[in-house]
Order: structure tokens, then sequence, then C-alpha cells
């Protein structure tokens, strides 16, 4: 089935609205970055199709809409696992455990960073700067939710939540 | 954790209270008193910039320009539409204070901004938040809607003919949209591009508009000043510059978090309040305002205040306030590849000495890593660092070449031991 044949729900084009009502009338493009955002988390990643549903939403080019889906990195443009956990690695978390984090994350799932489990579970990613480095390590499940102080204790805790 | 010594921003926060960030309890300890008191005696615009002027206070974010006259830039007779925007787009490596403020207290800024429209005459405002911290977005919409629903915010404010609309929006993963230009571009819904200055957002700014850009704690120290006023805020600090600042310390040491102290603290004094060196370590080297700051060996920071003029006078830059301290354990060159990493991956590439710039550096700064160094690159690092900075569009080219540059100049010795030994002289992070 067809991103487009689907569109996307009444719930996501609510929310949509409520961005859109931000913004100066001719402005609708600035409620873009919460478009996709909000297709996103319906669709669980932007395929050209919804890139699409969102600027015809918007009265945008597609491209214009693409280019912002391509240009952040927050957007996953292929499917990703039910759980995307990102572990930022740049240095104050590294002096603090991040880049261990990362590696213990990599054992314990038995992936790369930019894979899926072969469940389809999760998908690992390694991240850059997320202004929390006073909680190193720093997790972030699927996108919004920061996790702290991610010891390898922690993760497992954490991991188990998900079963 | 958050520790406040003379609290201006986290002025009265109880940081035990899950509740203390709400409007009630903001109001309880003082909140909305300066914008009370500016409608009901009709305080003028000019003697709001001239009290931030008395004050000192300095931008925030990192450029540390003054803020008043910023404020004073503003064409306040502007027939058209007018926009103010605050830059929590906080990605700088080593800084995380905004998020603190949005989620602790985050009325603080949303009366900083109300009282910044009605000082310049703007009636819309807009938060950008880096999107990384999706729960501070959601926590300052939240938050939005409690200063609507008392009055605060929206149509003929408090009773008067004053209108001001505030709203939120986030990023969603782009280091380069806390460059102030980049991040208008982005809340006009394109790519994080940085323009061309001038013109600069004050004539042309948000569609086009006149736009002040301020960070999120430089807004939260409003409401202080002009209930406290600016002479009160400028003591507590040294002259040019006011108040307390936040420090965002972070690496080795035993309490990492935010510390809002005076300006000018001794850096030991900082140090000590977070706990002193994690396990006892010697300190190696400090990045004393952000990963674009160039890194200082420890023994001059213990020698050194915590001040704008102060850490430019040691060869740095205070910047966002974000200290990184590093121990005696770590490897600069593997702390500079991350580094170089980080810029090489968050360059817009828009420019091309940044864009090709940032990977030659990160190439180079990797091989010496790996132990695959040649004698000349030293010189080549500094070649395409001079080829970089000052050739591009925004400071983001400056920012990857000044970690460089600064590392070359204190620990050279660790470089050169890299390429002839092919190994660290120290074992890692």
């Amino acid at each position: 089935m067809s991103d487009l044949n689907s569109g996307l729900s009444p719930d996501s084009l609510a929310q949509i609205d409520r961005e859109v009502a931000k913004y100066p009338a001719e402005q609708k493009r600035s409620a873009v970055m919460s478009a996709l955002r909000i297709a996103q988390v319906e669709k669980g990643w932007l395929s050209a199709d919804t890139i699409k549903l969102v600027a015809d939403y918007l009265g945008i080019a597609p491209m214009a809409a693409h280019e912002v889906a391509t240009f952040y990195n927050m957007y996953d443009r292929s499917p990703v696992g039910k759980y995307k956990l990102t572990v930022c690695t740049n240095l104050p978390c590294a002096l603090s455990g991040g880049a261990e984090a990362g590696e213990y994350l990599q054992k314990k799932l038995g992936i790369h960073y930019n894979e899926t489990t072969a469940d389809g579970k999760f998908t690992l990613k390694e991240g850059e700067c997320m202004g929390a480095c006073g909680y190193a390590p720093v997790l972030l499940v699927n996108n919004h939710t920061m996790c702290n102080h991610m010891t390898p204790d922690a993760i497992d805790r954490k991991l188990a939540e998900f079963n | 954790m958050t520790v406040y010594v003379k609290g201006v921003v986290f002025d009265g926060v109880d940081f035990d209270d899950p509740n203390s960030w709400n409007i009630d309890a903001y109001i309880q300890r003082g909140g909305y008193a300066a914008l009370k008191k500016i409608i009901a005696e009709g305080i003028t615009q000019d003697t709001i910039i001239a009290e931030l002027k008395t004050s000192s206070l300095r931008g925030r974010g990192g450029a540390g320009f003054p803020t008043g006259l910023k404020w004073s830039f503003m064409p306040r007779s502007f027939p058209g539409q007018k926009y103010l925007v605050c830059n929590t787009d906080e990605g700088e490596p080593g800084t995380f204070k905004d998020l603190d403020i949005i989620v602790n207290n985050p009325h603080a800024l949303i009366e900083g901004m109300i009282i910044g429209g009605y000082a310049m005459g703007i009636t819309v405002g807009y938060n950008y938040i880096h999107g990384e911290v999706f729960a501070a977005y959601e926590r300052f919409e939240a938050a939005l809607e409690e200063a609507r629903r008392a009055g605060f915010l929206g149509d003929n404010i408090l009773g008067s003919d004053f209108c001001f609309q505030l709203h939120g929006h986030h990023g969603y993963g782009a280091y380069i949209c806390g460059e102030e230009t980049a991040l208008l571009e982005s809340l006009e819904g394109k790519k994080g591009q940085p323009r061309f200055k001038p013109p600069f957002p004050a004539s042309y700014g948000l569609y086009g508009k006149p736009t002040t850009i301020n960070n999120t704690e430089t807004f939260a120290s409003v409401p202080y000043i002009i209930r406290e006023g600016g002479q009160k805020f400028l003591e507590l600090g040294k002259p040019n510059n006011g108040g307390t600042k936040l420090f965002s310390v972070s690496g080795h040491v035993n309490r990492p978090g935010n510390f809002e102290v005076p300006l000018g603290l001794p850096f030991s004094e900082l140090l000590e309040m977070a706990g002193g060196m994690r396990g006892g370590k010697k300190i190696k080297a400090v990045i004393p305002g952000g990963s674009s700051a160039p890194v200082l060996p420890g023994h001059i920071m213990m020698e050194t205040t915590m001040d704008y003029d102060a850490i430019a006078k040691a060869g740095s830059m205070l910047g966002s306030g974000a200290v990184i301290v590093m121990d005696e354990t770590v490897c600069m060159v593997k702390a500079l590849r991350r580094l170089s990493y980080f810029y090489f991956e968050e360059s817009c590439g828009q420019c091309t000495p940044c864009r090709e710039g940032t990977g030659w550096l990160y190439r180079v700064v990797d091989r010496i890593e790996r132990g695959l160094g040649r004698p000349e690159d030293l010189d080549l690092l500094e070649s395409v660092g001079k080829n970089i900075a000052g050739r591009t569009i925004c400071a983001l080219g400056d920012a990857a070449v000044m970690p460089v540059q600064g590392m070359l100049k204190h620990f050279r010795a660790e470089f050169l031991h890299h390429i002839e030994h092919k190994k660290c002289i120290v074992p890692g992070y």
C-alpha cells in the first residue's frame, strides 16, 4: 500500500494545522519541519510519497520539502527499527562514557551503527551533540525521548523496558 | 544537575520540586513582576534599553555582543512587521545550559522575550529549539499556554495596548542552525544555510523583515535586570562583564552540570564546585567556551578567571560558557579527531573552503591518530586552516579551525610524537 493512498491521519493533519497557525498565512512553508516530524511519527519514516503528501498539504513544491527532509539528520528517509537509538559520541560525552555506551550497544544488539536488528526492533545511530553533555552518556530513543546517564547497567534496564 | 550561587536566570528555582517550572511557582518567586511594572508605570522603550546598557549584559550565545546595543539597533519606528527570535538551538559540544533554562524556568525566558518585544516595538516572536531536546520544546509550548491564559501573552497584555504573540519552533538535527541567519532560513522552512551579512537581521531578518535574535540565557536575564536594576546586575559580575553566567561543566569532573556564578569567578573555584577532577587525576586541558574555542592547558586555566575579557587574554573564548575538562589520560589527537569529525559532519556544504576543508582537517587528524601521519601533516593542517578561516559566509569554518590551531599551539609535541612513534603517549579519552 502506498503512502499516497493512505494519506495522513486526521490526528496528524490536526497537529499540522496547529503548527501552520503559528506563522503568517502566506508563510505556511515555515511549518514544514514540524509537518515532516508529525508525518514521520505516524508513518515510521519519510518515503518520497510521504514527503509529497506533506508538501501538497502545505502547498509547497515537493522538492522544497525534500530539501528539508534531506538536510536535517533526524528525518529518516529509509525504514528504521521500532526503536531508533541514537547515542552521542561527541567529545564531552566521550569523556564520560559516550563512546563506550555506543560500543556496548553494538555488542549487545549485535549490529553496527546505521544497522537494524534482524527482528526489525532496533536501529542504532551515532549522533552528534544533543545539547545534554552534563547528563552523559546520553541516548535518544525515537528522536524525542532523551535517556540520561546511560552506563552499561542503565542500558540493560532501558533495553529490558522495550521487551 | 544545576547549581546556582547567585541567581539571575535561576533566581529562586527549586530544582527538587517538579512543579517549580510552572507559572504559579514563577510568579511566587517574583516572576512577571518586571512586565507588570513596565505596563503599570508605562516605562518607556528607551528606559528599558538604557537599563540593559547599564547592566553590561552581553549576549550569552557565544559572541558576547552587548545586548542593550543590539536592541538599540532595531528600527523601532519601522512601519511593517518586525520579529523577535530566541536562539535555543543549543548544539555546540559542551553546551547544555539553555536546556536547563527551558526545562526549569521557561517563564523567565518568556517574560524576557515579552519585555524585548515591548522595548523594540515587536509584536511576534519565535523560539527556535534544538530538535534533540524535544521534551524541552514540549515544556516550552506548555509554558506558553500558561502565559497566554494568564494574560501575559497575546492581545492587549495586562489591559494595555501592547500585543505580543510568541511561538515555539523546533529544529530537527543541524548544528548550523545555531548560526543566526541559518536559523532564520530554517524558521522559514528551508535548509539551514547561512546568509551573507550584511544585510544584518536587524534590517533583513525573518521573512525579510527587521529581526532581533538573542540567546535563551540572554532573554532569561532580562526580567531580573528590569526588576532589580541594571546596576545591581552589573555588580554581580565585574566591569564590562556584568551579571552571572551559566557555565556548563562537562568531561572529567566529579559533578558535571550547570553552574550559575558571577562572571569573573576563578576557574579553580568553578572546578571545585563541579566536585574537582574525577578520580583525583591531574588536569591536562580545558576547552573553556564550547568545542569551537581553542583549548588551553590546565595550568593556564587554573590561573584564569571566568569572564569574557580574562579568557580572551588567556588565548581562547568564553563563548557559550561550555567548559570541557580533560584529565591527564586524554590523548589530544584523539580528542581533536572527534571534534574535527563533528565540523566535517555539520558543515552545511554551502562554501567550498568549509565543505572541503573540514573534510581535509578530519582526514589528516584521523590518519595521525591511526599512526599513518606524515612529517609534513602539521604544516598541512595549518595551511588548510588558513584557507578556511575568514573565507566562508558564516563562522562554522572558523569554528572548525580554532580547535586545530589551539591543539597545535599547546600540544604540538603530542602530535609530533604520534607521527613519529605511530601511537599515543596516553591511553585515550
